[in-house]
Order: structure tokens, then C-alpha cells, then sequence
């Protein structure tokens, strides 16, 4: 299918808007009606064509719109790209892996020739083409990995793997739920995930890490995340909390529908060739409450999840001010009916 | 009694232990104020060690409490400097000339200890090589993560952000890289309504 490319905002006037489309084919994360942490780690195997797990790097209506206000953030904030000396090579792994990915998924909109290591990438949504030299980055105007994430949706967390450790030691980092890459970078996975709340005493993390120090070339993994955001705000950095925080304040029960959003993150796992690095890339869905209840189970759903949901995950997880307003909103489309198992729509 | 017992605490924050003396031909002590207590202890252990070590100590409101003692331990070397930042260069050039096989010894505040650290991994130390005790006072090195100014000494949150001016908490997150914790604007959705400073650790 052909995929129309949204002109629309994720900042100020918040234009962004998701189609019929895109409604049905949201990733709705939760297949029971409540939540708790869990290693939920699947194989990135292609599932359900046209939903947002069918490809390897899922491309939607909003690819323009993002990249657009990602060249946005960078300018004003160019900390939120960065790569350790030690991860280009990581680097050129990555950008190996989307090129192909997108080349060969989205034939009608991307293209990647090859000629030993001359390689000529045309990216037809952002009308760019490029002949360069793999592995010689003066041939790019910027490192291989802030070139391709320029033109990927997601976040992209580099991590290099040693001392049976992984290390955040590179990343692309502009639509991120609330953590800093300049302020993580360099830790290892226990260090950059200790702010989150009691998934450490469960020992999610020692587990997590377990799989994912044994993850394969050629087997990704897979699982979904979620928040809540007011506004469709991409950049929901700690480096601008002091200007969007207010935002949170602004909800009302009038414009609840309209102003909150679910935000999933789709996160992947990948094993990288050359470097053994892994790259996560964390890609955000963002959908209005309005939207999301126009699919029965999941307005029943979403609002049996947060209603239950223990006091200190909805602290973390930055909407403990506004949950009664966002459950009695959403008390009005659950009839009490019981919901299939499974994520997706009836 | 210097010593303070940290509680309980999340991932990222370094955990300190008790110096002791270990083999070696080359050894590097590093403190500041109360941090001398840990090099006396040490030099009380093993006198032949201070014969073979370089010592920065940087006594701050400690004034001159140590020195007379550093001084009667008789390190090889014992440089007295005003302040942690004026020590770097001679610090670094040490590091430079150093030989595999040094060792590492650093006491006293966090911020002292964090970017000791610092200078010593970038150096190519391995972590192996660093002892760390921590001695004094508990006040945090926190970096604003609006601005990246770096405030020194924080004993209270929330504090005001010595270089922009935000209200900060204290977060429970620590980065090596910056040897700093991390501040986060505490009134971003209620302007103006700044919480009481508390004491760090109560």
C-alpha cells in the first residue's frame, strides 16, 4: 500500500493526528485487563500483515512529521546524539541494518545499490540520496548511526557488550519517556535503569539481561513498553520538563479525550554483526484517549489497567496527578463486559 | 566520627569500602578535608607503603586539622592544594607518567572521590586498580539536567541550580561519566511551589 505522509506537528500547535489507519493498527500493549512489569521479551518474528509488528522497522503515516521534528530537537539540543569513540563501528552496523531492512520492505520507498563498499541509498520520503563509501565515514556528512537514525522513527540505543554487561555507549535519544542520554550514557544496564521502581527487588533486570547477553544475529527480540503524555509531545525529555511539565497541569474534563494520550514503545532488540553490539531501538506510538475508545476493548481495558494500578508505577510512569480524571473519563466506555485475551481488537 | 553509614540505595551509586594496602611499586592517594583520616588509618597499617606514595590532599574547611600528621606519615610525596579543580593538571600529569601496576587510593567527599575517579578510568586505570572510602561530609555533586551546570556540595533538596537558577531535587541517579547525581526541576507543573529543603539523608 501507499502510505501518505502526515504534515503535522509534535510541538506548540500539536497537529499531529492519527488516521483510521493508524487507529486500528496501534499497539495497544496490554493483553489482560491489569499491568505489572514483566520480562516480556517475544522473537521479532513478522506478525499480522499491516500491523505494526509485520516489518523490521515499522514505517508509518508520521515518518515525515517525526523525522522533521527530530532535525527539531537535535538543533536545539545536539547532546541527545551521541556515540562513545569505541561504538562507530556499532555505528556502520546499524545503518547496514536499516538500509537492507528498508530496502527490501518498502521497495517503492527506499533503495540501497551496492558495488563492494560503494554503496548509493535513496530515501525517497525525505528526498535524499547519497553515494558513500561503507565504513569510511568522511564520506557521510555525520557518523553513520546519527545519519541513518536521522531518517528512522524510534529512539536508538547503542550498547556495547562486555564484562557479561551491556553499555549504553551510544544513542539517538529525541522522543524519549523521560530519561537522558547525557546523563546515561556510559552506565550498564543496571546503572541507567535504577530509577525505576520495584522491577529491581523483582529482579526483571537480572533476567532481562540475561536474554538479552544471549541474543542472536538474525533472531531479534521484541517487547512493548507504555506511558501516559499529555499532548502528542515526541520530546518528552527531562533536559525540557521544566517547559513541558506544566502541560500536565492543562488537562481538564472536557479536553481529557482530546489531550491525553497512551504513548507505547515499541522496543527491538537486535545483535550486531561486526561490533557484537546490540542495538534497541524504542519506538513511540502516541494515540488520544478519544481515539483509542473507539475500539470497545480497549476502552474497557485501558481503564480497568489504570484504575488498578499500584500507586508507585503511576508515579513513575508521571500521571498519578491526573489519573482520576483519566479513569473517570475512561469509566464511561467500560460496561463491565469481560475482554478477549490477546491485544488486538475483536 | 567521619564515617557515615549510606542507606540502602539504587544501582548507580557507587558503593565505597575501607582502604588497605597492596602490593605494588607506584601508589596514588588522593583526598580532601576528613578523607586524611582514611590516609592516616592506612599509613597507621602499612608505613612502609607511604614511603612509596604520592599524596594530593586538598584539606578544604579542614583547614590545617591533618596536615601535621600527613606530613609526620612520610609519603614520598605530599602536595597540599586549595581545591580539587586546581590539583587537576598535576593530577593528570601524574596519571600520564604513571606506570601499569599503580594504585589508586581516594577518600573523603563523593565529589572528591567521583571525579578522582574520572581522571584515573580516562587515564586507562582499570577499577580494579582504584580504592575508594568515603570520609566527611555526604554532600552530593549534582548536575542540572536542564542546563548540565554542575552544582557542588549540595546538602538540602530541592536546592537552587547554581548556574540557571531552576529549583532542583536530588535525584537517586548517579552517572560516573559526569561523577555527578542528577538534579530535575521540582516545580515544573506547579510554578513557584517549591517544597521545603530537607536535609540529604533524613
Amino acid at each position: 500500500m501507499t502510505i501518505q505522509f502526515n504534515d503535522e506537528t509534535f510541538h506548540d500547535d500539536f497537529t499531529f493526528r492519527n488516521s483510521e489507519w493508524a487507529i486500528r493498527r496501534f499497539p495497544f500493549p496490554f493483553h489482560e485487563d491489569s499491568y505489572m512489569y514483566s520480562v516480556n521479551l517475544e522473537p521479532h518474528l513478522s506478525l499480522r500483515p499491516g500491523s505494526v509488528f509485520e516489518k523490521t522497522f515499522d514505517l508509518d503515516e508520521h515518518y515525515v512529521a517525526e523525522m522533521r521534528d527530530r532535525a527539531r530537537v537535535l538543533a536545539d539540543d545536539p547532546l541527545r546524539c551521541q556515540s562513545l569513540p569505541h561504538m562507530t563501528l556499532a555505528g556502520w552496523d546499524l545503518l547496514e541494518l536499516i538500509m537492507e531492512a528498508k530496502a527490501r520492505e518498502y521497495p517503492d520507498l527506499f533503495e540501497l545499490h551496492r558495488d563492494g563498499d560503494r554503496w548509493h541509498w535513496i530515501n525517497r520520503p525525505l528526498e535524499i540520496e547519497q553515494k558513500f563509501t561503507f565504513m569510511d565515514e568522511t564520506t557521510l556528512p555525520c557518523g553513520p548511526m546519527e545519519y541513518i537514525t536521522r531518517q528512522t522513527q524510534g529512539d536508538f540505543a547503542v550498547l556495547d557488550q562486555r564484562d557479561d554487561n551491556l553499555w549504553l555507549d551510544a544513542g539517538m535519544v529525541t522522543t524519549q519517556a523521560d530519561w537522558s542520554l547525557d546523563f546515561d550514557i556510559g552506565m550498564n544496564f543496571f546503572e541507567w535503569h535504577a530509577p525505576v521502581p520495584l522491577a529491581a527487588e523483582m529482579g526483571i533486570f537480572q533476567r532481562a539481561l540475561k536474554f538479552l547477553l544471549n541474543v542472536q544475529q538474525g533472531t531479534p527480540a521484541r517487547r512493548l513498553n507504555w506511558t501516559m503524555t499529555v499532548n502528542p509531545l515526541l520530546d518528552t525529555s527531562p533536559e525540557n520538563y521544566h517547559k513541558w511539565g506544566v502541560q500536565k497541569t492543562q488537562l481538564t474534563p472536557e479536553n481529557v479525550g482530546k489531550k491525553q494520550h497512551l504513548r507505547v514503545e515499541l522496543q527491538t532488540f537486535f545483535r550486531l554483526p561486526r561490533s557484537n553490539g546490540i542495538v534497541f531501538p524504542i519506538r513511540c506510538y502516541l494515540i488520544r484517549l478519544e481515539d483509542l475508545v473507539t475500539v470497545p476493548k480497549w476502552g474497557r481495558r485501558l481503564h480497568r489497567v489504570l484504575r488498578d494500578l499500584p500507586e508507585e508505577l503511576a508515579t513513575y510512569k508521571g500521571f498519578i496527578r491526573n489519573r482520576p480524571m483519566i479513569v473517570e473519563y475512561l469509566s464511561k466506555f467500560d460496561d463491565g463486559a469481560p475482554t478477549s485475551p490477546g491485544i488486538w481488537p475483536d | 566520627m567521619s564515617k557515615f553509614q549510606f542507606p540502602k540505595s539504587i544501582q548507580s551509586r557507587p558503593v565505597y569500602g575501607t582502604l588497605a594496602a597492596r602490593p605494588g611499586k607506584d601508589h596514588l592517594m588522593i583526598a580532601d578535608a576528613e578523607g586524611a583520616e582514611a590516609l592516616l588509618d592506612l599509613a597507621g597499617t602499612a608505613r612502609d607503603l607511604m614511603a612509596k606514595a604520592q599524596v594530593i590532599y586538598i584539606p578544604r574547611d579542614s583547614d590545617d586539622r591533618y596536615l601535621a600528621r600527613l606530613r609526620e606519615a612520610a609519603p614520598a610525596q605530599l602536595y597540599v592544594g586549595p581545591s580539587y579543580a586546581a590539583c587537576v593538571p598535576r593530577l593528570r600529569r601524574i596519571l600520564a607518567d604513571a606506570h601499569m601496576g599503580l594504585q589508586v587510593y581516594l577518600a573523603g567527599t563523593e565529589g572528591l572521590i567521583g571525579q578522582a575517579m574520572l581522571e584515573a578510568t580516562t587515564a586507562g586505570f582499570p577499577a580494579s586498580a582504584i580504592q575508594t572510602e568515603h570520609r566527611g561530609s555526604v554532600a552530593r555533586r549534582v548536575q542540572c539536567v536542564h542546563c548540565k551546570g554542575i552544582t557542588e556540595d549540595v546538602a538540602s533538596t530541592p536546592f537552587v541550580c547554581a548556574h540557571c537558577g531552576l529549583n532542583l531535587f536530588v535525584r537517586d541517579h548517579y552517572s560516573r561519566r559526569i561523577a555527578a547525581f542528577q538534579g530535575v526541576c521540582v516545580d515544573a507543573e506547579d510554578p513557584g511551589q517549591v517544597p521545603t529543603p530537607e536535609e540529604l539523608y533524613r
